[in-house]
């Protein structure tokens, strides 16, 4: 179970554990197809499209998906009651989570700060 | 090598901005829409529209999308999440400098910059934004299952959320600024009615609070000035919008007291060859349709004065 977007999804918990333990940077959003959820896809694409974070390998994962425990249970994610949920892994660890509507600059400045390139 | 110079530029890719786009460039006009976010404006926060006329039933996004995908075939250029560092508007070529150091020249301009959630302004509002805040009862309702919390408005969508929001929460208490409410009667009598909505009147948030998680709203009611603290798990805002006119401060452009655009009967601002359309105008009703009409005069007026340039 994916969801349709145009980003590269992680469609089990293995997937995403694979990437990201091979992976030095990586941004996954788990979430719906609403409205709090679509604008953040929506940033990812555009960024990932703009060749200024070819170093970050841009995800989505379905929050629904029983494989999305793996993001939904972190300790990170705890107090979380928002949608989407964010999450920045840095070889294999997570650098930041991220709750709820983020615009443009708000994602920027994260990636800025925790995938230097 | 991209094009710079347009017939028309569009600050604003909700449903005014894409119908600008779509008249403007049907009449064979070149046309550039800029939006600072994702293209669809408000409409893409809409689950669902059932009174756009023409169309039964259908979410927001795909309204959104649908109209993104006319003007698109009608040959405007959609840049998205591109933030507008500047404007110069009062002279024949109007320019937009783009915070990536692009720049755009037109001879009009269509502002249709749009709305945006008003929020509280309470002191941890910004801390226990999705964990415990929401301004989405659909996306983030079913956290709150079995939980106490609070719907703070009046309005149509405050009142509907609350009812819509007693499927999850064990108690909801709606708190309003006002000693009565701008809903529809329909939507006061259907809160009214239900047995898990409570109502405190008159009062405003002043605090949000609790370690970790929201845990406690301190309210103030507001004609004596007395705080209570309520414990909470949840607050759900829908207090209204505002318009996003901040790109326009430092511009001539007309505002109000509410910095909500000023425009005549053709959509003209004070400025020639500035047109503006949707939320971001000072006006009573803002529906899609309204903004649509709006987009629909202000692409027609901008035409005829690109044709006498």
């Amino acid at each position: 179970m994916t969801l349709p977007t145009n980003l590269k999804h992680f469609a089990t918990a293995q997937e995403l554990t694979e990437v990201i333990n091979s992976t030095e940077n990586v941004m996954v959003c788990a979430g719906r197809m609403g409205p709090m959820c679509i604008p953040v896809y929506d940033v990812m694409k555009t960024l990932e499209e703009s060749g200024d974070y070819d170093h970050v390998d841009f995800r989505d994962m379905l929050f629904d998906s029983p494989e999305t425990s793996i993001l939904r249970n972190l300790p990170e994610c705890r107090s979380f009651m928002g949608l989407p949920f964010v999450v920045y892994f840095k070889n294999g660890k997570v650098a930041k989570a991220s709750t709820s509507i983020q615009n443009m600059d708000m994602v920027k400045t994260i990636l800025d700060t925790e995938f230097v390139k | 090598m991209e094009n710079t110079n347009y017939d028309a530029i569009i600050l604003g890719g909700g449903p005014a901005g894409l119908t600008s786009g779509i008249y403007l460039a049907r009449a064979k006009a070149n046309v550039l829409i800029i939006d600072n976010s994702m293209i669809g404006g408000q409409t893409i926060l809409t689950h669902e529209i059932a009174n756009y006329p023409g169309i039964e039933n259908t979410s927001g996004f795909m309204l959104a999308n649908t109209m993104k995908k006319q003007a698109e075939n009608f040959g405007c250029t959609i840049k998205s999440n591109a933030k507008v560092e500047r404007l110069i508007l009062d002279s024949d070529q109007k320019s937009i400098i783009l915070s990536n150091g692009e720049s755009y020249t037109a001879k009009a301009i269509i502002l249709a910059t749009g709305g945006r959630s008003r929020m509280v302004g309470a002191k941890g509002e910004q801390q226990f934004k999705g964990m415990g805040i929401s301004y989405c009862a659909t996306c983030d309702g079913d956290f709150f299952t079995n939980k106490e919390i609070i719907v703070i408005g009046g309005g149509n969508s405050a009142l509907e959320e609350a009812v819509s929001l007693t499927n999850y929460a064990s108690k909801v208490t709606v708190v309003h600024q006002f000693d009565h409410f701008q809903a529809f009667q329909h939507a006061i009598d259907e809160a009214k009615s239900n047995s898990k909505i409570d109502f405190i009147m008159e009062s405003k948030i002043t605090e949000f609070k609790g370690e970790g998680g929201l845990q406690e709203a301190e309210i103030e009611h507001i004609p004596t000035g007395k705080k209570e603290i309520k414990p909470i798990n949840g607050a759900f805002i829908f207090i209204g919008y505002e318009a996003q006119t901040e790109i326009l401060h430092d511009t001539p452009v007309k505002l109000n007291d509410r910095k909500e655009i000023l425009v005549d009967s053709n959509m003209q601002t004070n400025i020639e060859g500035v047109y503006a359309a949707g939320d971001s105008l000072a006006k009573r009703f803002r529906q899609i349709t309204t903004a649509v009409a709006d987009g629909t005069i202000a692409a027609l007026s901008a035409l005829e004065y690109i044709h006498k340039k």
